[in-house]
């Protein structure tokens, strides 16, 4: 068994029974899909394959035509995110108020670029469109903090102090 | 008692509110004070965040800006303790201030109790008149009556359609079914706009109340909220408003003892912009991809599960129980002829003011940027007003006595869209804007027409080689016509708009596009393959930290003396230019 697998696994049999508990309160109700993959996506912080077949096997719909729900939204992934989900905004305000350096500059500094994940596995980038601060902008979230009135600079510092943060824990 | 107010909105948290009302919450504490301390929403001035707003026993208000956590010991300390305002901290109060122009042309239907009210208290919406409509109209329980309160008010749906809200209750009234849907459009895709957001985070009870009425006009007894899962502070506020709805009978089995009975469920969208289409909304909820279809049938013949549904925008739902309140008179003496009441805008950009602002329609975009929005940061020139987001487009400063209304607006080539307003100056190339919203556009095409799937994406492929330096000569033509076939050719809004950004820039800036394809130039000096990079001798101090990021080491010089950028290697990335401490990169 591969890893990745492996540690599938192991998530699996620890949430499994909440999430399969979950599932069979939905059974029935019309237009279940979209909630059920919500919660497959809160329980294992992205949606599993395995899901995929219980999902699939309760509500009666074929496991491909529920990966092209999951692919339709961009809310859901089928592969899990770091430890820390940096979003970029690159709504309007902040495109023109200039994001796009702002991108540069995160990118450079983790070597990744929007959609990948670091190696380590500890910094996910995301672009999403307006976090709803747009008097702040240029804007990005790292988790659940927001960081406004960005310059290339301070976003690089700020990157930075997260990677500090990481090494001293590891230490 | 003084009562402290703390503006948490997503915009008020971003800027550090959690932390000022802790702080504050502390503060009190720890000296023992008798205060009232609680949250609001959001308070509009979203440049001024965080603001904290204290009442005195005598009502009188005062608002404070920036508040930091050294103002909140100077706020303790004078204001609550003693009773001396830090006047100098204050940006509204009785006394004329800076701001006031801010308010002065705006009027408050929808955002009525937005930064006002705690949105988590049933019994604040209550004593600020909610519910009141609500209670009338089941007294009357006339649909047919109220369906003609709102046709006469003249509202049009506030999702960026513009329909006329009463025809539409009043298709969904006549159509038989033994069950019936409503649906609150609150999907705001629009990528740089927060009105829905900030009305359901500010005041969730306005909107449940407008979409109670709406069911009772037009025979239904259930409803969906179909809302952004990327907004969970509106989608928490929600679900508790819902709750105490119920609590206090305005939701549930025979509503304030009426035959009337109702319920509303929330559904979390996913993230497609797509599904703020309504026929696409109404397959998302049936838990499908989110893809639109043909319309007719309208939703009001054929919609949720096959059934009757009349679906709107949250703010056209949030007006409708003050008109109920206020009669229809009142609301249509506002506007113009033909665009009744007011309109909620999300302002930002390039704006010194940048928040959520609420006027009147038939208000001219000069009044919204020079004098609510102060005017454009930094001294640099007004350049244009971007309104309807993706589906919409630009218009120029020179058309900025322009009076805002359906008609006008649709005029220009953009659209009134939901309220996304971005200002931008002169540093602002509009190819690139352009580009901008195509790239939006073209990554949420479904994909179902080939037109909108195919045709934008050779349209940003144009685009994209214009601001790369690598345009052609019959671009401009070229992407004309691909901007009418998709127009045209395609099913939903979504295609049928999508080229309007583009449309709107070559028609109002078409020289910026001159200037892209054939000098290789950008006027506004932003699109990078089109700007030299060069160093000013005169700022530079030979610090080599441009020279140590250069990815191609077209940077030398020594240290401590003035570099030059070499031209034949630069690939112009930028990154010196960002990453210069002195701004001693210019861009020629
Ligand atoms: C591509 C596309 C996106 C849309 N997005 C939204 C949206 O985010 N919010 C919204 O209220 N209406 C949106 N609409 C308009 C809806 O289809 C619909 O007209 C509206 O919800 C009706 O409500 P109203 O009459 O109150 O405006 C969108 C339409 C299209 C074509
Ligand atoms: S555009 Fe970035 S926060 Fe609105």
């Amino acid at each position: 068994m591969t890893g990745e697998k492996q540690k599938e696994k192991d998530i699996g049999k620890r949430d499994f029974i909440d999430f399969n508990a979950a599932l069979w309160k939905y059974n029935g109700e019309k237009g279940a899909m979209i909630p059920l993959l919500q919660l497959a996506q809160d329980t294992y912080g992205y949606i599993p394959e395995f899901a995929i077949d219980s999902i699939s096997e309760i509500v009666g719909i074929p496991s491909a035509e529920i990966y092209g729900v999951i692919t339709f939204y961009s809310q859901f992934r089928l592969k899990p995110f770091g430890k820390y989900l940096i979003r970029i905004c690159e709504g309007t305000a902040c495109h023109v108020n200039g994001a796009k350096s702002i991108l540069r500059a995160i990118e450079d500094e983790l070597g990744i670029t929007i959609d990948e994940t670091t190696d380590d596995g500890m910094f996910t980038f995301l672009s999403v469109a307006c976090l709803g601060c747009c008097s702040l902008s240029p804007v990005m979230m790292i988790n659940e903090d927001t960081y406004g009135r960005l310059t290339p600079a301070k976003a690089r510092d700020i990157i930075r102090n997260y990677k500090k943060n990481i090494k001293e824990v590891t230490a | 008692m003084k009562k402290i107010k703390v503006g948490l909105g997503t915009c008020g948290i971003s800027a550090g509110g959690m932390k000022v009302y802790e702080e504050l919450e502390k503060e009190i504490g720890e000296k023992n004070l008798k205060v009232d301390l609680c949250e609001t929403g959001c308070m509009g001035m979203c440049y001024k965040e965080v603001l904290v707003e204290v009442i005195d026993e005598d009502g009188t208000s005062s608002l404070y800006g920036e508040v930091t956590s050294d103002k909140i010991k100077g706020i303790i300390n004078n204001h609550i303790m003693k009773n001396q305002p830090v006047e100098e901290w204050i940006v509204k109060n009785e006394k004329p201030k800076e701001d006031d122009t801010f308010f002065a042309k705006q009027k408050r239907i929808v955002l009525r109790n937005c930064g006002v009210i705690n949105p988590s208290s049933i019994d604040e919406y209550i004593n600020a008149g909610g519910y009141k409509a609500l209670e009338l109209v089941l007294k009357e329980s006339d649909p047919v009556k109220l369906i003609n309160t709102i046709k006469e008010s003249g509202l049009r749906g506030r999702g960026g359609g513009g329909f006329l809200t009463g025809m539409k209750w009043q298709f969904a009234h006549g159509a038989k079914s033994d069950k019936k849907y409503v649906i609150c459009n609150a999907d705001e895709g629009d990528p740089g706009a927060f009105m829905d957001r900030s009305v359901l985070e500010s005041d969730p009870h306005s909107v449940l109340e407008g979409m109670i009425i709406c069911g009772f006009a037009i025979g239904s007894d259930e409803a969906y909220i179909y809302v952004r899962a990327e907004y969970p502070r509106a989608v928490y506020r929600l679900k508790n408003a819902i709750k105490q709805s119920h609590e206090k009978g305005f939701l549930g089995k025979n509503i304030l003892g009426s035959r009337f009975s109702f319920k509303i469920k929330i559904k979390e969208g996913a993230g497609a912009f797509v599904c703020g289409e309504e026929t696409a909304l109404i397959a998302s909820i049936e838990g499908k991809r989110g893809t639109p279809r043909i319309r007719p049938p309208f939703p009001a013949n054929k919609g949720l599960f096959g059934k009757p549904t009349n679906i709107n925008n949250v703010e056209t739902f949030a007006n409708v129980p003050w008109i109920i309140m206020n009669g229809a008179e009142a609301f249509a003496s506002l506007g113009t002829p033909n665009s009744k009441g007011t309109k909620v805008f999300a302002l930002a950009g390039k704006i010194a003011r940048g928040g959520l602002v609420e006027v009147p329609m038939g208000i001219t975009i000069n009044e919204i940027v020079h004098e609510i929005g102060g005017g454009i940061k930094g001294n640099k020139k007004f350049k244009a007003v971007q309104m309807g987001g993706p589906s919409g487009g630009c218009i120029p400063s020179s058309m900025g006595a322009l009076e805002i209304d359906y008609q006008q607006i649709n005029k220009t080539g953009a659209i009134m869209g939901s309220g996304g307003l971005v200002v931008v100056d002169e540093t602002t190339c509009m190819v690139d804007m352009a580009k901008f919203f195509l790239r939006f556009t073209q990554n949420e095409s479904c994909g179902k027409c080939t037109f909108c799937r195919i045709g934008t994406k050779r349209m940003l492929e144009i685009l994209e080689r214009i601001t790369d330096g690598r345009g052609e000569k019959d671009d401009i033509d070229l992407l004309l016509d691909l901007a009418d076939t998709i127009k045209n050719n395609t099913l939903c809004g979504l295609g049928q708009t999508a080229p309007n950004p583009v449309l709107t820039t070559i028609k109002y800036f078409r020289e910026e596009y001159e200037a892209h394809i054939f000098n290789k130039k950008c006027p506004a000096h932003s699109c990078s393959a089109l700007v030299n990079y060069k160093i000013d001798a005169e700022k530079c101090i030979g610090c080599t930290l441009c020279v140590r990021n250069c990815p191609v080491n077209a940077i030398t010089g020594e240290k401590k003396k003035p570099h030059s950028i070499n031209q034949e290697i630069c690939i112009k990335c930028g990154k010196c230019f960002d990453i210069c401490k002195l701004n001693a990169v210019i861009k020629d």
